[in-house]
């Protein structure tokens, strides 16, 4: 019935090669079946401001919920990363309550105790499964949670490592948990805690800081254009055939070659 | 699927698809025993880019005719938004009047929400600012998101810093900036353990030590990343920290700046905000400003499709232009040589580099390599399109036809499996497998279609080593900069550019604020009645306005009925 009043209603009823018909916040608009979902509503005329931030899957700003009349079941999808279904009834997502609590990385214990401390409501997941289905990224977004529960925070950090934070579980989970907030809170803990650091970066670092290669790097500025361009044509590519590097040294052409020993410096 | 009956492609895609299955087996052998297809010398590469690269085609550009680099060869779409009326040109008087009561005071303004404007005010707070972060769209919302290679540092026995500044000087083509240069690949190191502290998830051995791996003109392997969604890894932290400031760091969001504010002194003492939502007006007083906007892509120089988010219209280049900051090298844009052309729905989107320095071959309609595969990108994306080229054009006419008349070469990803093992693929480039099955192509067992794609703003706003600009209480960083680049990015050097250059615009407009600033004096949008005054010399009409702060993507049929809507649901 209301699908009949609405099909009359449209101002442009008759169905254009090509083109299907698709409701945006159920006012019916008719599209090229090609477009993705946020494409078909620009086409249809509207200047997006809320909805649209990478347009490539990135930053789940365009967080999209539709049904379609074949199925009772409430779908969902990132509008620039869903291709328009003929008939669909869709409405955005842009933004759905939720509120980051705020914390010091460095204080906190890498526990679970410690994010329940700040997020509470992870202690009442029903393990309803909901997230999971809705998630755009395919994750284990129900997994994620209950391994935050049993504190493998190394798990939470390798399943929820896809999350784009477009907060479609959010919007779905009965026991109004807040996942993306959890999982970047979890995934920080993680690795400012429990992943080593790399101690190869730590050594480069105080080299930096010691001023190891301020010399070369003066010289290197120093260097006329024509004897800088010979130095960067000749310069061996790791893991090329036949390179096989020992150090770091600017020394592989005779002709421009950083001196080492210093004399004539 | 068997490829016969995919409902995506056209026979004479299959066709060629078939070839590139047929001559795989051979390639591998080739990689295995470390062949590769030979590198250009810089004479040939230079004779490619100046016949196919989209910089070098004169038709497409003009001299600049207003502003203090007045001359600059620039791209049409570019010129565009800066010989245009400022938003607040109608009613400059009224403005001028209504910038003498601010809303807000602060130490810090940060302008842009990404990872140099996030980097920034997290560093200003770090030095006791009060900061205020003003964002177009929400925060994050940016290129920095999107990055999925990863940020160049070098940190292996075999790597130093004094030869990344070596690969980003010869990437640059030798325009870069010295000073800029030694400062980038110096702080290198350094900010890549300032992320893992806040903690990235860059991916790791388990003893700590960081991946590496090459990308397009580097000499040794310096590239970490957090699999492909490396700028997420980077931008979600940063993010995070920003937010958990809120007593030093204030956030506004869907609030582009549309104009700078001086005061008689020529010293920047804030920014007019423009909420989008509302349509109103914010003046936003600052003892220091950092322009942290990022790039251009959306303005779709040359009608190239992009890889940038929705807001990258270069608006910082606007503001700090008009402000009376020089720009450099705008004129080199940098076309990602591998953008999806195919399917439809991804036409632009970026395909990372990633895919190319894992082991995927570059090829053309008969399955065979012409060019290395990581030639420097502008390189890169000429090859390309001269494989593409008709041959009466001087190309070689060997590219694959779309359904939709398209052209592009395939990338073929399946080799890396076959290469390093299956699943290696999913493993690697888990983003890119997700946007390919999500338009029904299978990437570990199918080769993809990809073309150049508008990708980076090589140039910008000319700063110093600290970030600063010429004009006092003014510092810049990120993508809205230029002159580290020379005129061509290499990739990862971005990401690094932004996380270096953010925290030391930020540093410095902290210490500023604190130290040098004397007070907000007489403000005025002086700069603005003088930049009018040249604007009319030349004539611009009065439709002609900037920033551009979104692109309209309405379609003309809809927009002719959309009579009276000026900005309202038309923001260009
Ligand atoms: C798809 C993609 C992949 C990439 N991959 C890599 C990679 O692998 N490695 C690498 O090093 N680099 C990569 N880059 C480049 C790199 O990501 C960007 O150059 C870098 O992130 C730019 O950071 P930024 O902070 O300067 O700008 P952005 O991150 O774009 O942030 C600018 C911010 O300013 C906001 N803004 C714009 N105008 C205004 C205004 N008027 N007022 C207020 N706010 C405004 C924007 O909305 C945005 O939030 C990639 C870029 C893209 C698009
Ligand atoms: S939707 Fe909520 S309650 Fe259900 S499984 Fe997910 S987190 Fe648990
Ligand atoms: S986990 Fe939740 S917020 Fe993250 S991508 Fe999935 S649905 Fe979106
Ligand atoms: S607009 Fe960023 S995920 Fe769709």
């Amino acid at each position: 019935m209301a699908e009949q009043s609405r099909k009359s209603g449209s101002i442009n009823p008759e169905k254009p090669k090509d083109m299907v018909p698709i409701y945006i916040m159920g006012k019916r608009y008719f599209v090229p079946k090609t477009l993705t979902i946020m494409k078909a509503i620009e086409y249809a005329g509207y200047q997006l401001k809320r909805g649209a931030g990478c347009r490539a899957g990135f930053c789940g700003a365009c967080g999209t919920v539709y049904r379609t009349p074949d199925s009772y079941k409430i779908k969902v999808g990132l509008a620039c990363q869903t291709v328009v279904e003929p008939e669909m009834y869709i409405a955005q997502l842009p933004f759905y309550p939720a509120v980051k609590k705020t914390y010091n990385i460095e204080e906190m214990e890498p526990t679970a105790e410690a994010v329940l401390g700040i997020y509470p409501e992870v202690a009442r997941c029903v393990a309803c499964n909901t997230c999971t289905k809705v998630c755009p990224q395919e994750l284990e977004v129900m997994d994620y949670i209950q391994e935050t529960l049993h504190g493998n925070l190394d798990k939470v950090a390798d399943l929820s490592f896809d999350c784009v934070m477009c907060g479609l579980c959010v919007s779905r989970c009965p026991a109004e948990i807040q996942h993306p907030f959890v999982a970047i809170l979890v995934r920080r803990l993680y690795n400012h805690h429990l992943v080593p650091r790399s101690q190869q970066l730590a050594k480069r670092v105080k080299e930096v800081e010691e001023g190891k290669y301020d010399a070369e790097i003066k010289w290197l500025k120093s260097l006329p254009l024509e004897k800088l361009k010979k130095l960067y044509s000749t310069r061996p590519r790791e893991g090329d055939p036949g390179v096989e590097l020992k150090d770091n040294k600017i020394d592989w052409n005779d002709e421009v070659k950083f001196d080492y020993s210093g004399t004539n410096r | 699927m068997e490829l016969r009956e995919h409902p995506l492609y056209s026979p004479e895609m299959i066709e060629s698809i078939k070839k590139v299955e047929a001559t795989r087996p051979r390639r591998a052998e080739e990689a295995r025993r470390g062949y590769r297809f030979e590198k250009m010398s810089l004479e040939e590469a230079d004779k490619l880019l100046h016949q196919f690269h989209p910089d070098y085609i004169m038709e497409q550009k003009r001299e600049l005719r207003v502003g203090p680099s007045k001359g600059e060869l620039l791209n049409h779409e570019v010129a565009d938004i800066f010989e245009a009326h400022s938003r607040l040109a109608k009613k400059l008087d009224e403005f001028s009047e209504f910038i003498k009561e601010p809303e807000i005071t602060t130490d810090v303004l940060v302008i842009g929400g990404g990872g140099a404007g996030n980097a920034a005010a997290l560093m200003a707070s770090e030095h006791g600012a009060d900061v205020v972060i003003a964002t177009k769209l929400r925060l994050g919302d940016a290129n920095t998101m999107m990055a999925q290679g990863g940020i160049q540092a070098a940190v292996t026995p075999v790597d130093s810093p004094a030869i990344h500044y070596l690969d980003v000087m010869g990437g640059g083509h030798f325009k870069n900036d010295p000073d800029l240069v030694e400062a980038l690949v110096k702080d290198a190191p350094f900010v890549i353990q300032w992320l893992e502290r806040l903690g990235v998830m860059f991916d790791k051995d388990p003893d700590g030590t960081m991946w590496v791996q090459h990308g397009g003109g580097t000499s040794r392997m310096r590239m970490h990343s957090c699999r492909d969604y490396s700028g997420a890894g980077i931008m979600r932290v940063l993010r995070d920290e920003v937010r958990n400031r809120p007593d030093k760091i204030r956030e506004i969001e869907f609030s582009p700046a549309v104009e700078l504010i001086l005061n008689e002194r020529g010293e920047c003492i804030g920014a007019v905000l423009f909420n989008i939502e509302t349509e109103e007006y914010h003046v936003v007083y600052a003892k220091a400003v950092v322009l942290a906007t990022g790039g251009f892509g959306r303005l779709h120089i040359q009608g190239f499709p992009t890889t940038n988010h929705y807001g990258a219209t270069g608006d910082g280049l606007v503001l700090g232009y008009r402000a009376g900051v020089p720009i450099r090298y705008l004129g080199a844009v940098q076309y990602h040589p591998t953008g999806a052309i195919f399917p439809e729905q991804i036409v632009g989107l970026l395909i990372t580099e990633k895919v190319r320095g894992s082991g995927a071959d570059v090829l053309n309609v008969d399955g065979e390599k012409f060019v290395f595969p990581l030639e420097p990108r502008d390189v890169e994306a000429a090859a390309i399109i001269r494989e593409c080229a008709p041959v009466e054009k001087g190309g070689r006419g060997k590219g694959v036809r779309t359904p939709t008349g398209n052209y592009g070469v395939w990338l073929d990803a399946p080799l890396i499996d076959l290469l390093y093992g299956e699943g290696t693929i999913e493993r690697k480039l888990p983003a890119m497998v997700r946007m390919y099955r999500r338009f029904g192509i299978d990437m570990t067992k199918e080769p993809i279609l990809v073309y150049p794609t508008l990708h980076y703003q090589n140039g910008g706003l000319r700063i110093k080593p600290d970030g600063s600009t010429n004009v006092p209480g003014l510092y810049a960083g990120g993508e809205v900069t230029g002159g580290v680049h020379g005129t061509n990015r290499l990739m990862g050097n971005s990401l690094l550019d932004v996380v270096v250059y953010g925290r030391r615009s930020g540093t410095s407009a902290a210490l500023y604020a604190k130290e040098q600033f004397r007070d907000f004096g007489k403000p005025t949008l002086q700069h603005i009645y003088e930049y009018e005054k040249e604007l009319a010399e030349i004539g611009v009409p009065e439709d002609k306005i900037s920033p551009v702060i979104l692109p309209n993507y309405v379609p003309e049929h809809v927009r002719k009925k959309q009579l009276t809507s000026y900005y309202q649901g038309n923001l260009y």
